[in-house]
């Protein structure tokens, strides 16, 4: 039992960090209809920025995450405003593609400025842990659950409150209607962009807090969290948090009891399975668990 | 008797004809003799590898221009397929001993096979989510790949000695009225004959019956249903037939390459392949070719070149980019800078130099 509550919440926690990075593949895609897969890419540059201002400014650290996050937000907006601004109108496919294609170029760009190795963020948390019971608990990971908490609780205030939420939610619905009504288009995209990048810089900053260590690899997150929007239905805030923790949960149960229980699909399995469970889902419900059914018309 | 004109169609069974003109046959049968003499004018190692790979990844490519670009069914799985290709080849080529005409088949068999179980995925999920379906296709493979060790050597890979005897020709090193060829030029001649059977194989598809109903599938899918044309039967046959592409080129990497590991199967591999068709040209069947040359010979020559380009770090730890990261960043802007700039690829590119010039000096 202790064990299963242990996996449990380092599910959870998991689960947080995919919502985190689900979030900005949401808002960028019911804004835009893009499917960014440059979102690694921005995941990877927030925390390396972070460290920049961390250890080499050696600024405070809950000085430099928002610093960190208006940069990346200011190099979101800058991407949407120089390169996907052509791309609109042009097939899904090939948006898709101009993503990927950004990805290749911000990896490079970051290892070419911080280099391959491993570095420490220099995080408060570090490896230490609190005892709740008999669960040990990382305290990073209960700092990721709050982040992804504020985050959401943020993206609610924002979406439902304030004009700028409700010209974004008016723009995703109908764009041409949102124009109608003197909203500008551009502003929107742009600042999708923009919530992507900081959402991400946070996503950034917890994968590589708590012995981590900021590392190239911890873009890969981005393509791990398909899963998670997926499963949520892709233009779903609340169904990419849901999407999330259900992922979150799936892979760290599978890496505890399959090994012992099913050997025989393999090591490593707890990575793929993610894929399995949005496979199946896929297939009963096809726009996802909270997506917009697309109505097509000939 | 009819003015023929290459710059008129007359009627609409020009439009669908191999060859519109007496100059398009003359001019495949000029590329066919460039294609012969090549490895024997040009006999140097490097370049004939750099030809050989471009040519294995152009039958991948041109399946999955088959698939993305003639049917609209955007797959990142492709990796998967040419996977299964290789592994057919390491199971009955070095495993077994079968030779070129058993094991290549069996590669495009054993791909098509996995194409028809695939497919009807593509039937219940469109666009995005068939995208990223595909994506997970791809961990799936690379998961099996690192854990079926009996084939795959797990993580750290296998040799393939699949044997490449065609009848009296060894492949692995040709010899022809007395002389003897060198491995990579025979492996030349086996590639690009392959490469020409798949586009003769693929140009009579997409110009019959089959093609335009691909192609109506690609532009609306519902309206395409509505006229009659089976969903089903085409979303499914071109998954077959471009996974079935994918295998046999998988197979032939192996043979020439004679080592295969996961990791090569990843999602790179995918990502290469749409960038080929992206290069060369979405919906072309010759841009598939020309855009797999491209994309497989630009980083072979930008590291064969490096000492000449400035801000390139000579060595470990070097000042500066790394040839890799230079790769990287000139692959990842071809696909940025042709879908901004030139979205419909090399292939477009040239067709209009050539109507340029058909028209000269009349241009239009």
């Amino acid at each position: 039992m202790t064990n299963f509550l242990q996996l449990c919440f380092a599910g959870l926690a998991l689960g947080a960090l995919y919502a985190l990075v689900a979030l900005g593949f949401v808002v960028i895609y019911k804004a835009t209809g893009v499917i960014n897969f440059a979102q690694g890419g921005l995941v990877l540059l927030g925390a390396y920025l972070t460290y920049n201002f961390r250890q080499t400014w050696g600024l405070p650290f809950f000085l430099c995450i928002p610093l960190a996050m208006i940069a990346c937000a200011l190099v979101g907006a800058a991407v949407e405003r120089f390169v996907l601004r052509w791309m609109v109108g042009q097939p899904a496919f090939a948006v898709i593609m101009v993503t990927i294609g950004l990805l290749f170029v911000i990896e490079q760009i970051v290892t070419g400025v911080w280099g391959f190795d491993r570095l420490n963020m220099g995080d408060p948390w570090g490896i230490r842990a609190v005892e709740l019971g008999d669960v040990v608990v990382a305290v990073k990971d209960i700092w990721t659950v709050v982040f992804a908490a504020a985050v959401m609780l943020a993206f609610f205030l924002f979406f439902r409150y304030s004009n700028l939420g409700v010209a974004m939610r008016a723009t995703a619905f109908d764009q041409e209607a949102a124009i109608a009504q003197g909203i500008s288009a551009r502003r929107i995209f742009a600042l999708s962009w923009a919530i992507a990048g900081a959402v991400a810089t946070l996503a950034g900053v917890m994968l590589a807090s708590g012995g981590g260590g900021v590392r190239p690899d911890i873009q890969y997150i981005a393509l791990l969290a398909f899963p998670a929007i997926i499963l949520g239905g892709l233009d779903s805030p609340a169904g990419a948090v849901v999407g999330g923790i259900i992922i979150g949960l799936t892979q760290t149960l599978t890496a505890g009891y399959q090994p012992t229980h099913f050997p025989e699909l393999g090591t490593g399995f707890s990575a793929v399975m993610p894929y399995f469970v949005m496979i199946v889902i896929l297939m009963v419900r096809p726009y996802g668990l909270f997506g917009t059914k697309e109505v097509r018309r000939v | 008797m009819r003015l023929r004109n290459l710059n008129m169609t007359l009627d609409y069974a020009d439009d669908l004809k191999l060859f519109r003109s007496r100059q398009s046959k003359a001019s495949l049968v000029a590329l066919l003799a460039l294609g012969l003499l090549l490895p024997v004018i040009v006999p140097d190692d490097f370049w004939l590898s750099v030809l050989v790979y471009a040519g294995i990844y152009a039958i991948g490519a041109i399946g999955l221009n088959l698939l993305t670009g003639f049917t609209g069914q955007v797959s990142l799985g492709h990796a998967f397929f040419v996977a299964a290709g290789s592994y057919t080849a390491v199971i009955l080529g070095t495993q077994h001993g079968q030779p070129l005409l058993v094991w290549l088949p069996a590669a495009a068999v054993v791909g098509g096979i996995i194409g028809a179980i695939v497919g009807p995925f593509a039937l219940r999920l469109r666009g995005n989510y068939l995208a990223v379906i595909s994506l997970g296709l791809v961990f799936l493979g690379q998961h099996i790949a690192n854990n079926w060790d009996s084939v795959t050597g797990g993580p750290g890979g296998t040799t393939v000695i699949a044997p490449v005897k065609l009848g009296p020709f060894d492949f692995a090193a040709l010899e022809l009225g007395g002389r003897s060829y060198t491995r990579y030029q025979s492996f030349f001649w086996l590639t690009w004959g392959l490469v020409a059977l798949a586009l003769i194989v693929s140009k009579n598809i997409v110009r019959s019956r089959p093609g335009r109903a691909m192609q109506a599938v690609r532009d609306r899918d519902v309206a395409a249903e509505v006229i009659g044309v089976s969903l089903a039967r085409y979303k499914v046959g071109a998954f077959v037939i471009s996974s079935a592409l994918a295998a046999v080129c998988g197979a032939l990497f192996g043979a020439f390459q004679l080592f295969v590991e996961p990791d090569s199967f990843g999602l790179f591999l995918s990502i290469q392949f749409i960038a080929m068709i992206i290069v060369g040209g979405v919906g072309t069947l010759f841009g598939s070719v020309i855009g797999a040359v491209f994309v497989g010979a630009v980083p072979q020559l930008v590291s064969r070149y490096s000492d000449s380009i400035p801000f390139i770090a000579q060595g470990a730890g070097g000042e500066g980019l790394t040839v890799f990261q230079l790769n990287q960043i000139i692959f990842g802007l071809l696909i940025v800078l042709f879908l901004v700039l030139e979205p419909r690829g090399l292939a477009a590119v040239w067709l209009r130099l050539k109507a340029y010039f058909r028209a000269w000096p009349f241009s239009y």
